[in-house]
């Protein structure tokens, strides 16, 4: 289908957030991380020899839908990925909760069609874990402490490569 | 947020040898941080990976996910996954500001930094 629009179709959730929490009183607008340079990392065989993980912002424990428990969260975690969990906690996060839902985790975190991708052969194997980092405001805190700890885990499975899944 | 997160995490990643692909809907927030490779779901967020309930979707999109892991060559290639939600009402619904709400989004931020002291005391 083919349409005209004033504006770019996306939402731009950063110009949607600025002038959002500036009604609600807050002054200073929130400063997002931007980079120029960009690292890459291509694969050094065939994706069908590589070891893939998969990584949410989803949390483990009920932590309430108040987004002041999200300043509570600073753990990470691994979990093994077989069974897949039937339910993980996202309350406290903030998606669209009038649009739909989360009570199904594949929309979210699709452990059980990665595991078919590995057993077809597209993929070497699916990692044994699956992995949870904390949403934070701290830009500092996910580089200095989340992302260490995902990468510790991902080497610990051997993982080739991570599919990292954002709410 | 968790677009933020999730893109810090994945350049870490990188740097330190592991390819990733992010999954997101927050496309300016993702390409603004600046990730190797980036799968844009033109969905409200919540459901990254595909409508809840539908299998083939979420196949189809972890794969994509998996194409662009062999495919992209250079960094900050992003492709759009050829989806749409079944109605546009939430673009302008989701953190709306208008007349009929900035009083309630006012006290809401009133409340909302009140509980943040008394949390901040808290843990002090």
């Amino acid at each position: 289908m083919s349409k005209r629009s004033p504006c770019r179709t996306f939402v731009s959730y950063i110009d949607r957030s600025r002038i959002y929490y500036e009604a609600h009183g807050y002054e200073q607008p929130y400063t997002w991380a931007c980079h120029t340079g960009t690292p890459f990392t291509p694969l050094d065989k065939p994706l069908s020899q590589c070891r893939v993980g998969l990584a949410t912002t989803a949390s483990r424990e009920d932590l309430g839908k108040d987004v002041e428990s999200l300043m509570l969260e600073r753990h990470g975690y691994a979990s093994r990925s077989e069974p897949p969990p039937e339910r993980l906690f996202t309350e406290h996060l903030f998606w669209d909760k009038e649009a739909t839902h989360t009570n199904d985790v594949e929309s979210f975190l699709p452990l059980a069609r990665l595991s078919e991708y590995a057993r077809s052969g597209r993929i070497g194997a699916a990692s044994p874990r699956f992995y949870g980092v904390p949403t934070d405001y701290s830009q500092g805190r996910t580089r200095r402490m989340q992302a260490p700890r995902i990468l510790d885990w991902a080497r610990e499975d051997g993982l080739d490569a991570m599919i990292l899944s954002a709410l | 947020m968790c677009h933020q997160t999730v893109s810090l995490v994945a350049r870490y990643l990188e740097e330190s040898g592991i390819a990733t692909v992010v999954i997101g809907s927050a496309r300016d927030i993702v390409e603004e941080c600046g990730v190797p490779r980036f799968l844009f779901i033109d969905f409200p967020l919540g459901n990254p990976c595909g409508r809840p309930g539908d299998v083939e979707m979420q196949r189809a999109i972890l794969g994509l996910a998996l194409d662009l892991l062999e495919k992209a060559w250079v960094p900050r290639t992003t492709v759009q996954a050829p989806f749409q939600w079944a109605d546009d009402g939430w673009r302008d619904n989701f953190m709306r500001v208008d007349d009929d709400n900035r009083e309630a989004l006012a006290r809401a931020g009133e409340e909302r930094r009140r509980r943040q002291a008394g949390l901040k005391q808290g843990q002090a």
